[in-house]
């Protein structure tokens, strides 16, 4: 690659804009050195399932001959955009990281799809994910698993590893995630990246393959938290055809990020839950969220301990009501309609042996786990005892936010209990993969919103993140937070991508 | 929570419409198992007197224009169906085996 190519896929999303706008570079040449970048490392890194060149270029002429012709743009037109693999794209493959789904071409665009279109963002490609956005390491991706740019024998988080590792990578210089129990935030903390998971209802959730509604939410991933900001001016507010969405606007958050840019945080209260932090978190994860807090001390903020009792029993909760919810939205997958269609090997083929057969081929091992754990929550003689009871943790862990709210501004906690690790490691103990969620869950049982920033690296050099949490539609405090930790931890160590190595080809 | 053992493993997986081979019924068995325990802990907390919350953000009356909108073009639909035919989907018997 030429170093002007490669100056153009390491500036931020807004440095972009902003040469875009003076007419310095053309969408087309931004749009290309990405396209030579994930040439050059993506059979590597494995973080996209679908790329097609050719049609991102055609989006990027379009934006250079609309510039040309003196259209009003949008400030972000031309910056390139990478989408996981779970939003659906008209005319683009959608899989969802499932061989159930593979060759499924949309025939409509998620609500998103058609802002990050309006707006003029060509898109990159679809990024790689478990399957159905279940797992925290994208081990359970159908197409195999996406590799972290820190180090390649590695997990890059999950599910929304691919969409991290292409930021990581300098792939992409903006991405879209989802996060039903972490999915965006926590592949932030491990490959050194910005994620936010809005308020529930923020992002329009039509369009996305539902996991479990009441707890997805789609979001903005990028590597900085002022490109966090602008990315989720575009992709949020009210749509009418998701019935959850917010009617409020989502603007302000740009602006947030700027002010927090400026490392002052004087008469912002800050608690650090006490509950997310002792055992079973890594030495160094515990001692960058120490020196973070000092950070915001030092920015100015009150920053005192809170308590959430409810929040050790989230995982529990979590692990109920997520198969709940999955087990009812994927028996849309009865290959009837759209995807694999399998006939039994012996016996009558009838829909429902189809259906079987099916579901037992195209289906991962976790999918499945999932789906049975779910059927069984939901089954006659044990609703109350498990769905139900999981129904009322839910309704104390809205009360321990209500209750955190009424003494502070934010919350923060480290983003995972620990930095990336081996592929394959947790890959047999599906207990111990769960925990990887820990920290992040609460907030998607709440609908509350949350970022991931990072601050630090651990003795082995992999990156870590901070998570800072807001009231149900305060995410500008996100920003702003988010911005200050960002600031004070540049300020003294620089910019952790800055210390990536080169990926290993 | 009861014993999840491979027949327990079978019966939700008819219920839910996935065929398993003998090994993923005794392998999920063993991983359910533990994972079922784990999330005992939820009927601990939950006492009589708490109300259950089925949806974070609650939002009521939520209403939109009744207008014809978003109409998906049905050949696109049926171009990544499995099987149609004469602009439906083309599915196996619904019926019993004496259809």
């Amino acid at each position: 690659m030429s170093a002007e190519s490669t100056n153009l896929t390491r500036t931020t999303a807004a440095g972009l804009a902003d040469l875009l706008t003076a007419g310095d570079v053309s969408a087309v040449e931004v749009a290309q050195a990405h396209l030579d970048r994930i040439a050059e490392v993506d059979g590597a890194v494995h973080a996209f399932l679908h790329v097609d060149a050719a049609d991102t270029l055609a989006q990027a002429s379009a934006v250079d001959a609309a510039r040309a012709a003196g259209t009003p743009l949008h400030h972000l037109a031309g910056v390139p955009i990478a989408v996981k693999d779970v939003v659906v794209t008209r005319g683009t493959p959608t899989t969802a990281g499932s061989r159930i789904l593979e060759g499924w071409i949309p025939p409509y665009d998620a609500t998103l799809v058609e802002k990050l279109r309006a707006a003029g963002l060509p898109m990159l490609g679809k990024t790689n994910m478990d399957e159905f956005a279940m797992g925290s390491s994208t081990e359970h991706s159908g197409y195999g698993p996406t590799h972290n740019p820190w180090d390649l024998t590695r997990i890059p988080g999950g599910s929304g590893g691919g969409s991290a590792a292409a930021l990581a990578a300098f792939e992409a210089p903006l991405s879209i995630g989802t996060d039903t129990g972490g999915s965006i935030r926590q592949p932030a903390a491990v490959t050194g990246t910005v994620g936010v998971k809005p308020t529930y209802g923020s992002v329009s959730r039509y369009g996305l393959i539902a996991l479990a509604s009441s707890l997805d939410q789609a979001g903005p991933c990028a590597r900085t938290v002022l490109d966090a900001a602008l990315l989720h001016e575009v992709i949020g507010g009210h749509d009418p055809r998701d019935s959850t969405s917010l009617p409020q606007a989502a603007t302000g958050y740009a602006d947030a990020a700027r002010l927090g840019g400026t490392g002052d945080l004087a008469g912002v209260r800050v608690g650090v839950v006490k509950e997310l932090a002792g055992e079973g978190y890594q030495r160094e994860v515990s001692e960058a969220f120490a020196r973070s807090v000092r950070d915001l001390e030092a920015a100015g903020a009150e920053v005192v301990e809170v308590s959430c009792p409810s929040f050790e029993a989230a995982l529990a909760a979590y692990y109920l009501i997520l198969p709940a919810e999955a087990s009812s939205n994927l028996a849309k997958f009865d290959g009837m309609r759209f995807g694999l269609r399998v006939e039994p090997s012996e016996g009558p083929v009838t829909a429902e042996r189809v259906m079987a057969a099916t579901r037992g081929q195209g289906f991962g091992a976790e999918v499945k786990r999932r789906i049975i754990l779910g059927t069984y929550a939901l089954s006659a003689g044990y609703y109350d005892a498990y769905y139900g009871s999981a129904q009322k943790v839910r309704t104390l862990i809205q009360r321990d936010f209500t209750a955190a709210y009424d003494q502070v501004d934010v919350l923060v906690s480290p983003t995972a209990p620990t930095t990336a690790f081996k592929l394959g490691e947790k890959l047999d103990d599906p207990l111990a993969m769960y925990l990887n969620d820990v920290a992040t869950i609460p907030a998607n049982l709440a609908g509350v919103p949350g970022i991931s920033v990072p601050n630090g690296l651990d003795d082995a050099g992999l990156p870590i993140g901070i998570q800072v949490l807001a009231p149900a539609r305060a995410d500008e405090r996100l920003y702003r937070v988010g911005a200050a930790l960002e600031h004070h931890y540049q300020a003294s160590q620089g910019a952790i991508l800055d210390r990536i190595p080169e990926v290993a080809r | 929570m009861p014993t999840f053992n491979s027949e327990e493993v079978a019966r939700l997986a008819a219920l839910a419409r996935i065929d398993l081979t003998p090994d993923e019924l005794t392998k999920f068995a063993g991983e359910l198992e533990v994972i079922a325990h784990a999330v005992e802990k939820v009927s601990e907390l939950a006492t009589a007197d708490v109300p259950a919350t089925s949806h974070p953000i609650p939002l009521t009356n939520v209403y939109r224009e009744d207008v014809v909108s978003d109409v998906v073009d049905r050949d696109a639909v049926l171009a990544s169906a499995p099987a149609s035919q004469d602009g439906k989907f083309l599915v196996p018997q619904i019926l019993g085996e004496e259809a």
